[in-house]
């Protein structure tokens, strides 16, 4: 019942997003669709993953898209309303999308996954939370794209900071 | 949903009182007498003010994004409210006890963030505006710190979950499904031999258990003022330059929700504050031999005195910080942005860095 609840908050949300003209109202629909995300992450028994949803996307991801809108809407008077363009080609290409994706979903028979056989059951058992095993898995099975992402971001923090920095004048 | 409701009028209870204390601590910090009239010594000026509010008429400037503007203060409200899910009031009370609490409610109190920028965006005025960006500048560089400095005392208790954290801090250590054989050792070194496990009190506390917690409560505690936007930290709202910050436009009831989120925030990172460091509902008092002072003042697990008693020794710890909010704000002028920076970045941030390093070594010693 919960997740039909959050399903359709997440899906009039994404809606809402795409139709809206207004940036930042998208912007604000988004938090919605994350948080309703979130909502069906925990149903998923994932709290680690919900909760790191939070502090990703809303907590980082979403201010900054935010800060980027309300920082340049001022430049041209009308700005924050966003026109549409390109329809033939992103007709196109989602359409492409759809198909593909509905022709794997029907093609994969879901039911018959052997974890989901065993979703009825309790699945953190004597743990409280999936915290303990996600680390595990990160320090054992994951260590090299762990490490590779770390080494990813602080790539991209170095390239932001020698961007923003003043270019002495030679 | 009878967690929320006594929450809620807990946390009113809470915010009436705190918004008296504000008024007295600065009318006596600068030899005033401050509100005299309401009740005894002005003792319900606070709830008048509240009344006061209610009764005003709710304007919504013509100019703003009215659904915005209206829906804001509930956003900023409700995100701070989130975070009280997970605090432990007693043993064996917790609203709802999670295993990643302390997890969840940094990213919980993120979502301010995006109430923030929704109000100041929503007025449609400059100062809000700026009030806004300075505020969001602000809490999320804030945030970095004071998550390092939690993470730290997370490694130490190696839990996520704070009503196992509050156990590990106190005498009931081994009545917590999980911790039955655990063990404290003063200042956490296993070494010196010296076994607090049934000793209690402030001993086991998380400052002592593991020194170096000091300097991270230290450190939360500059943060938390930055991140609940309170002076010094408080170019958000510098009543000189902005007039009042992102709330600016707002009158009324919306007011009256705004500040009480204001104030619901400060005593949120207080008891956060003394749910890590300072013991949570553990009282300070050590069992010292047949003298049980520790197990007569926390009461039985459960029953209604361990009920009050926790709920007594974390009140009264969250007080004291709150307190001690209090008088910094009435102490210390306000601090430049550059210089805000500066001590985010270039102190704050490295000691961090330095404390979790430390507690990780820390830990190997307590095991």
């Amino acid at each position: 019942m919960l997740f039909y609840l959050f399903a359709t908050l997440a899906i009039l949300s994404a809606a809402y997003m795409v139709l809206t003209r207004n940036l930042l109202y998208a912007g604000f629909s988004l938090l919605v669709t994350l948080l309703s995300v979130a909502g069906i992450y925990v149903l998923l028994y994932a709290d680690f993953v919900a909760v790191t949803q939070l502090m990703v996307y809303v907590g980082g991801v979403l201010v900054l898209i935010l800060f980027g809108i309300m920082l340049s809407s001022r430049v041209h008077d009308k700005s924050v309303l966003s026109e549409s363009v390109n329809k033939v080609w992103g007709v196109v290409v989602t359409g492409f999308i759809l198909v593909g994706l509905s022709y794997t979903i029907l093609n994969a028979n879901i039911s018959a996954l052997p974890w989901l056989q065993a979703a009825g059951t309790d699945v953190l058992g004597q743990q409280k939370s999936t915290v303990q095993r996600v680390g595990i898995k990160l320090m054992t099975d994951f260590v090299v794209p762990f490490e590779l992402a770390s080494l990813l971001l602080l790539i991209a923090l170095i390239g932001a900071a020698y961007i923003a920095t003043d270019k002495p004048k030679v | 949903m009878l967690a929320f409701v006594l929450t809620l009028v807990l946390l009113l209870g809470i915010v009436i009182v705190l918004a008296y204390a504000e008024r007295k601590v600065a009318a006596f910090m600068q030899d005033r007498l401050g509100p005299t009239e309401a009740g005894p010594y002005g003792s319900l000026q606070s709830v008048l003010d509240v009344l006061k509010l209610l009764q005003k008429e709710d304007i919504v400037p013509a100019a703003a994004d009215k659904k915005l503007f209206k829906l804001a203060p509930i956003l900023i409200f409700a995100a701070v409210f989130a975070g009280f899910a997970v605090i432990p009031f007693a043993p064996a009370l917790v609203p709802a006890g999670i295993g990643i609490g302390v997890f969840y409610l940094l990213a919980i109190i993120s979502l301010d963030v995006v109430g923030l920028l929704m109000a100041g965006w929503g007025s449609n005025n400059k100062y809000a505006m700026l009030g806004a960006m300075r505020s969001v500048a602000q809490i999320v560089s804030y945030e970095i710190p004071a998550g390092l400095a939690i993470l730290s005392a997370v490694m130490v208790c190696q839990s996520l979950d704070f009503q196992e954290i509050s156990y590990q801090q106190g005498a009931l250590i081994n009545q917590f499904p999980g911790l039955e054989y655990d063990m404290n050792w003063l200042f956490g070194i296993r070494e010196l031999g010296i076994n607090t496990t049934t000793i209690g009190g402030i001993l086991t506390w998380n400052i002592f258990r593991a020194p170096m917690l000091l300097v991270s409560f230290v450190l939360y505690f500059i943060a938390s003022l930055a991140e609940s936007n309170r002076a010094p930290f408080d170019i958000p709202e510098a009543e000189s330059e902005l007039v009042a910050g992102f709330h600016v436009e707002y009158s009324g009831f919306r007011f009256a929700v705004l500040f009480l989120a204001e104030y619901s925030m400060m005593v949120l990172v207080s008891l956060v504050a003394v749910v890590l460091f300072l013991g949570s509902w553990n009282t300070p008092l050590p069992n010292i031999g047949p003298v049980s002072l520790a197990y007569w003042t926390s009461g039985t697990v459960g029953e209604l005195s361990g009920i009050l008693w926790g709920a007594f020794w974390l009140l009264s710890k969250t007080f004291v910080l709150l307190f001690l909010q209090l008088q910094i704000r009435w102490t210390y002028p306000r601090l430049r942005v550059d210089q805000l920076m500066h001590l985010c970045w270039k102190v704050l941030t490295p000691v961090a860095l330095g404390v979790v390093l430390l507690a990780g070594i820390w830990r190997l010693l307590m095991v």
